[in-house]
């Protein structure tokens, strides 16, 4: 096991550094630059800029700085806002994506999974048709469209909560409600097909043989093992809880990770993009360590491979 | 040892029971069976039909519509729907009926190419991997490993930077990202049926490489690639619409459901007929895909068979 990990973490450091070389040069190879944005700067005054942010070295010494500063931790200024730091971006913006996440994977988890379980044990009947309708539905309709809806209906319609914003706690339910719809219809759908992959086992066919009581193998063996394979989608879903909703973060005007990310777009703030890139990597490549990590404690038939 | 002679008198036949043999039921091919149950499946047949009428809409309304995409009117501004623009007309009197299908004809193109590109490179890339096999298959699988942890969007993101959007760049970089995915799956098809025992069969008759692909593995290997294909699409139309509405879609006056989309939300509160006709057009094609690609899971998969 210990070796398992180990190699898996080596290349977890290979993967990172990778994706740190190809994000460096790809945004510097994107055309124009940031200070050409703003009307007419005078050539003295462009060159400071270009010294300050070392663009006058040559690009292999910039790539060797650029490294060394991210191991020490510094992922660069922005090159929009003065004294804004990628870092300090995160700090700032990461909770707010973090709540709007958590509560939409949260609350379409527990649903979708509900759903999920209730469509595969009535497969065939009513029930499973609505369910089925829901997920094809809900992995149909994009998010703004979504989002969107909800905004017009709930917020300007009806009245009941504020359209956009980001403000306490009635500012919350609407985009949370917008994120988790989509994390029904996926959980829904992946139970449901994993329920009906279970089922038909041979260890299914052994319990109910040995005269099991169908509660009991359903809760104990069919629930359990189609389970497991949501643990794989918890490494891209909490990365992207962490991330944020590009989408709906944009929508309701939470000034999230995406939102920054976005902006950083518009602004063409190339250290804030590499930086909000490479995090946002780090953090997805880690994640998905983590759960090959886990996967291998909790499904013996994995350790046996090791 | 003692060598014993195998005669003919050694051994007594059985007759044959012509009756036991017969085959009572019509045969048939593995795709004639996976055609009988798309048909058998009205709701494929209906998300099918529904398609070709979209298809087609989008190839004669823009050729015989009064009005064409890009013309403008400014007397009859930000008109609701009406006889004479039946999906209404936008901020700058644009015929959104029009402009609507001829983004139909942008989107579905791009989610069309995408889809082809993608299979192509996939089916190029996985099945070479798989069938090299070795060190070459590790390393190109760490490749693919690479490109598949960092997060789709970014991908995307970075790459339209450096390329500028419009048709193409868009294409390239939906297949960039997606191709991995389509690999991944084709080479895990490869390995698995390598080791069956039709191929070990079809090995000890002296079967050419080429006669085993495409006699046994391209015919069973294909069906999990053409799902994933019909996936692919209606995500590359998303990833276009999300592309547009923050800000990196096509230029305009080009019109593409991503863009109009965009322009409609963010006019929603005041005009939101403007969202709601591309946002239709797109969940009822996203539904058609999605529908088509359960299907034939379903169709091909014994598993999903009720």
């Amino acid at each position: 096991m210990a070796r398992y990990i180990l190699k898996r973490f080596i290349y977890m450091i290979f993967t990172l550094f990778t994706v740190i070389t190809i994000t460096f040069f790809m945004m510097h190879s994107v055309p124009g630059d940031p200070f050409s944005l703003s009307r007419e700067t005078p050539p003295e005054v462009r060159r400071n800029l270009e010294v300050k942010y070392g663009l006058d070295k040559p690009l292999i010494d910039q790539y060797f700085i650029y490294i060394k500063k991210i191991i020490s931790g510094d992922f660069g200024i922005s090159m929009k806002y003065k004294g804004q730091s990628v870092i300090g971006k995160v700090k700032t913006a990461m909770p707010n994506s973090a709540v709007v996440g958590f509560g939409g994977v949260f609350i379409g988890c527990i649903i979708g999974i509900l759903l999920g379980i209730l469509a595969a044990l009535n497969r065939g009947r009513g029930f499973d048709y609505l369910v089925i309708i829901i997920a094809i539905v809900g992995v149909s309709v994009p998010s703004f469209v979504i989002g969107s809806l909800l905004q017009y209906f709930f917020g300007i319609k009806l009245n009941l909560f504020p359209v956009a914003g980001w403000n306490g706690l009635v500012y919350m339910i609407l985009p949370i409600m917008a994120a988790s719809f989509q994390n029904v219809a996926f959980y829904a759908r992946m139970l449901r097909a994993n329920m009906l992959d279970v089922i038909n086992k041979d260890y299914i066919y052994t319990a109910m043989s040995k005269g099991l009581n169908k509660r009991e193998i359903i809760r104990r063996h069919v629930l359990r093992n189609s389970m497991l394979p949501l643990v794989t989608s918890l490494g891209p879903m909490c990365a992207g809880i962490l991330m944020g909703n590009f989408v709906i973060e944009r929508i309701f005007n939470i000034p999230g990770i995406g939102q920054a990310f976005i902006v950083a777009i518009q602004n063409s703030d190339y250290t804030m993009i590499m930086g909000l890139t490479t995090i946002f990597s780090a953090i997805t490549i880690f994640m998905y360590f983590v759960v090959d990590i886990l996967y291998g404690f909790i499904d013996p038939r994995i350790r046996i491979y090791i | 040892m003692n060598k014993i002679k195998l005669t003919e008198d050694l051994f007594i036949y059985e007759s044959i029971k012509e009756e036991a043999e017969k085959i009572s039921r019509p045969s048939f091919t593995y795709w004639q069976d996976a055609f009988r149950r798309f048909k058998a499946n009205k709701l494929v047949v209906g998300a099918f039909i529904l398609l070709l009428i979209m298809i087609f809409l989008a190839v004669v309304v823009p050729i015989f519509s009064r009005y064409n995409y890009h013309q403008q009117d400014f007397n009859c501004i930000n008109k609701w729907p009406s006889w004479e623009h039946f999906f209404g007309t936008d901020d700058l009197g644009r015929d959104l009926f029009v402009r609507c299908w001829e983004g139909a004809r942008v989107s579905l193109f791009i989610g069309i190419m995408a889809a082809f590109i993608n299979g192509g490179l996939g089916i190029i890339y996985g099945g070479l991997s798989g069938f090299l096999g070795g060190t070459i298959d590790m390393i190109m699988m760490r490749f693919v490993e690479i490109i598949i942890s960092i997060p789709q969007l970014l991908w995307i993101i970075l790459l339209i930077l450096i390329m500028k959007p419009g048709i193409w760049p868009i294409i390239i970089a939906i297949s960039a990202t997606g191709w991995v995915q389509t690999a991944r799956i084709f080479r895990g098809q490869v390995l698995q049926i390598r080791e069956t025992e039709y191929v070990m069969a079809s090995k000890i008759f002296r079967a050419s490489n080429l006669w085993i692909i495409y006699k046994h593995l391209l015919p069973n290997a294909i069906s999990p690639i053409l799902i994933n294909l019909t996936f692919i699409i209606p995500s590359a139309i998303f990833a276009e619409a999300f592309l547009s509405y923050i800000g990196l879609g096509l230029p305009l006056p080009m019109a593409s459901w991503g863009n109009l989309a965009a322009g409609g939300a963010s006019v929603i509160f005041i005009y939101p007929y403007q969202l709601f006709s591309p946002a239709l057009l797109i969940s009822i094609t996203m539904l058609s895909f999605n529908i088509i690609g359960d299907g034939l899971r379903d169709a091909f998969d014994p598993k999903f068979r009720i």
